[in-house]
């Protein structure tokens, strides 16, 4: 399966590559990459572009393409993501995206729902690693959240039976439940964890957290190699905050997903440290910060980009560079660790170019 | 349309069980009126309490509160009643006899009835039925730091109010095309309306300033929408509490982060089933925090986060702590004020000296030492 996979997504991008008939400046070698940057909204730009610098400095082989992204209205009024960048992903294959808000009751759903459903982005990959030097309650965390990101409870298939009852359905699909743990297994293979733990309701969702359930079984039975463990949710997010060193890899459901990623990256310090990345059908990967806009400091230089960067890292190693990986993590962790230049909300003074500049010079002294 | 019958027959079953126990509810009063039917006269002013061990520990955990009460002299009798799935002694008649019980006793204590996950045809687990049959709607868990117990939160004083009937717990689940499964979470007007009440009349008189409604309502516009609508309708008929919103991931990561601004957090059951655990974890665990069901008419006391905690099974290493502070809180809900209070003064004394300590706690002791050092402090006066 995960051979069928690469052979796939090779072929698309080749495929793709004969389509365009037209002349691309990758001609230095063919290592350089293009990724498609969505900077974003709010402080969106200013980390996006402390991300280019620090890319820069550590010479990686990524070449950005720059596209906005405002949700457009298309024929028969369903809403879309502009063509350029539609384009410009399909291409590329690779995203690295800035917050984007949502505007309220601007009547279109929300533009990270639009880009997972438009690149049937399925899985949402969360590492959380305590950070050395912001200090937390939490030492010593290690651990992936792995999500589903298509169904579930998040079908947003409900309806109003009679007046005052309200009937949400959660979908859990045969097929979505193994690609999702599929995924899982692949990923603790390639980056060296030894578990993969399935987080379930099982025993109140009897069905569909059955189904989901049963397929994690099926697809451990293929992984020999890795630990497999099932859990209830409840059972995990009273042990995960008594001690969450105890995990490794934890594939859920959507709803699931969303409350545990968000609880984890609270461990180690919030949205503001905690990359992600979205994994799509075909080759296709997002990387992107999960926090906010934080409207009210943009423009001021006091962001903290710390978040886009390490998301940054997580797709140089899904590109499989781990070298410039591993440089510019280590110049990151090393700044805040030395916890001299850290943005405000590490609970430094520093503006978010000194932190910038920080990190530059260490990726230089590391050479 | 099967489904949608199944839910309307759902609302309407609970309608009538409603005004049911409204009705009862004039007729008879507290347990201290029931006649004993048993044919030795019990002495006067003993109070009969229907107790369901369940599984796991729970059978130790309810050895611990029985002799605890021995020796305070509490003069509550129990009713003991074995239901348990996993041990093939669940069945329908067995859980009648149970509601039979509770119908006269009216206040429970009770150990967590573990649930196969295997799937055998039954939807609901008896935990489910239980809580449905008696129309336990509200969970409560009172999660307080123990004084003397470090842990990585200290000082931490929140309540959790669960909806805990309706939800993604509503047991309607089926099979739309093959591999293709369709659970169905319910969410009424009645109920949201009923839960969001009994938060702010919680407030009210335990003298709480803050209700916090816990929701995924960017998501489940329709059904976690109306739950917040009803919070927000209530709210308007408390002026004096403050009230705020907040969705659950968000209140996860924060609960983590800075769980000092919460008050009093009221939410849809699967929501209270995470926070209720997380907020336990934050404070040591499931050994240590009380919980509380209420319905109209019925109490049952357990342990806040619910867990058999079965591969402790039969090894003495369980904590009492959790069941033996709920048992008090259940002594202070008789009215059995002077019991309650030197049973709890008991156990946090014994927490707060810390030499007695289960594994849980960070000690090597047993379930056993940790009873026997507790009843040592039952009476202070006497003894030190």
């Amino acid at each position: 399966m995960a051979g069928g996979f690469t052979w796939r997504s090779m072929v698309s991008r080749l495929l793709g590559g004969i389509k365009q008939h037209k002349p691309i400046n990758r001609t230095l070698s063919s290592d350089v990459h293009t990724v498609t940057l969505i900077p974003g909204d709010g402080i969106g730009p200013e980390i996006s572009s402390a991300v280019m610098k620090i890319f820069d400095a550590a010479n990686a082989p990524i070449q950005w393409e720059e596209r906005n992204v405002t949700a457009i209205q298309g024929t028969g009024g369903k809403w879309m993501i502009p063509l350029d960048a539609k384009e410009s992903m399909d291409r590329n294959k690779m995203g690295l995206k800035g917050p984007l808000k949502t505007p309220i009751a601007a009547g279109h759903p929300s533009m990270n729902l639009l880009l997972r459903k438009t690149f049937d982005l399925y899985a949402n990959v969360r590492p959380c690693v305590s950070i050395e030097g912001y200090k937390t309650p939490y030492t010593e965390v290690n651990l992936v959240t792995i999500r589903e990101n298509t169904e579930g409870e998040y079908s947003g298939i409900e309806h109003v039976i009679v007046d005052g009852v309200v009937q949400s359905i959660k979908l859990i699909t045969e097929d979505a439940s193994r690609r999702i743990a599929e995924f899982a297994f692949e990923y603790a293979r390639n980056n060296q964890r030894s578990t993969v733990t399935a987080v379930h309701k099982a025993n109140i969702m009897r069905m569909s957290d059955g189904l989901f359930l049963k397929k994690c079984r099926e697809v451990a039975e293929a992984y020999k190699d890795i630990k497999f463990n099932e859990m209830y949710l409840d059972t995990v997010c009273l042990n995960m905050v008594q001690d969450p060193t105890q995990f490794d890899v934890l594939v859920m459901p959507n709803l699931y997903g969303d409350i545990l990623s968000d609880l984890c990256a609270g461990l180690i310090g919030g949205l503001g440290v905690t990359p992600s990345g979205n994994i799509g059908a075909h080759g296709v990967a997002i990387f992107e910060s999960v926090h906010g806009t934080a409207p009210d400091i943009a423009g001021k230089d006091l962001a903290n980009p710390t978040a886009l960067l390490l998301s940054a890292v997580m797709m140089l190693n899904h590109l499989k560079l781990h070298e410039y990986a591993k440089k510019i993590q280590t110049a990151c962790f090393d700044t805040i660790k030395a916890g001299k230049t850290m943005t405000k909300d590490l609970g430094g003074n520093s503006k978010c170019s000194e932190f910038t500049n920080e990190i530059c010079q260490r990726i230089k002294d590391l050479e | 349309m099967a489904a949608l019958r199944r839910v309307l027959a759902v609302s309407q079953g609970h309608l009538v069980q409603w005004n049911h126990t409204a009705w009862r509810s004039f007729t008879t009063s507290a347990c201290m009126t029931r006649m004993t039917k048993t044919e030795s006269a019990k002495p006067e002013g003993t109070f009969h309490v229907t107790m369901i061990p369940g599984d796991g520990v729970g059978p130790e955990l309810m050895h611990s509160v029985k002799e605890v009460f021995k020796a305070a002299n509490v003069p509550v009798e129990f009713d003991e009643y074995h239901l348990s799935e996993v041990q093939n002694m669940a069945s329908a008649e067995k859980l009648e006899e149970v509601v039979n019980s509770m119908k006269l006793n009216r206040v429970a204590i009770k150990g967590k009835i573990h649930t196969p996950m295997e799937f055998k045809g039954e939807l609901a687990s008896y935990e489910m039925a239980l809580r449905r049959k008696l129309d336990l709607f509200a969970n409560v868990v009172h999660v307080s730091s123990l004084p003397g117990f470090n842990t990585r939160h200290n000082n931490l004083d929140l309540v959790i109010i669960r909806e805990q009937t309706e939800g993604e717990y509503s047991s309607l689940e089926h099979e739309s095309a093959k591999g293709v499964i369709e659970c169905l979470k319910i969410i009424t007007r009645e109920k949201s309306n009923r839960i969001a009440k009994f938060a702010f009349d919680y407030a009210t008189k335990k003298g709480r300033s803050k209700v916090t409604a816990v929701h995924k309502a960017n998501i489940m516009k329709l059904g976690d929408g109306l739950f917040l609508q009803c919070c927000k309708d209530v709210a308007e008929l408390y002026p004096k509490i403050k009230f705020d919103t907040m969705i659950i991931d968000n209140c996860c990561m924060q609960l983590v982060q800075n769980p000092y601004q919460f008050d009093v957090l009221v939410m849809p059951n699967l929501y209270g089933n995470i926070v209720d655990n997380l907020a336990a974890g934050l404070v040591g665990g499931a050994g240590v925090v009380p919980g509380e069901s209420y319905g109209a008419e019925y109490v049952v006391f357990e342990t806040g986060a619910r867990h058999p905690f079965a591969q402790a099974m039969g090894r003495s290493i369980a904590n009492p702590t959790a069941m033996l502070l709920s048992a008090s809180n259940m002594l202070r809900h008789l009215n059995l004020e002077y019991h309650s209070n030197i049973i709890s003064d008991a156990v946090k004394k014994v927490v707060k000296l810390g030499k007695v300590r289960t594994c849980d706690m960070g000690g090597y002791s047993t379930t056993s030492d940790f009873i026997k050092s507790v009843t040592d402090y039952l009476h202070p006066a006497y003894k030190h």
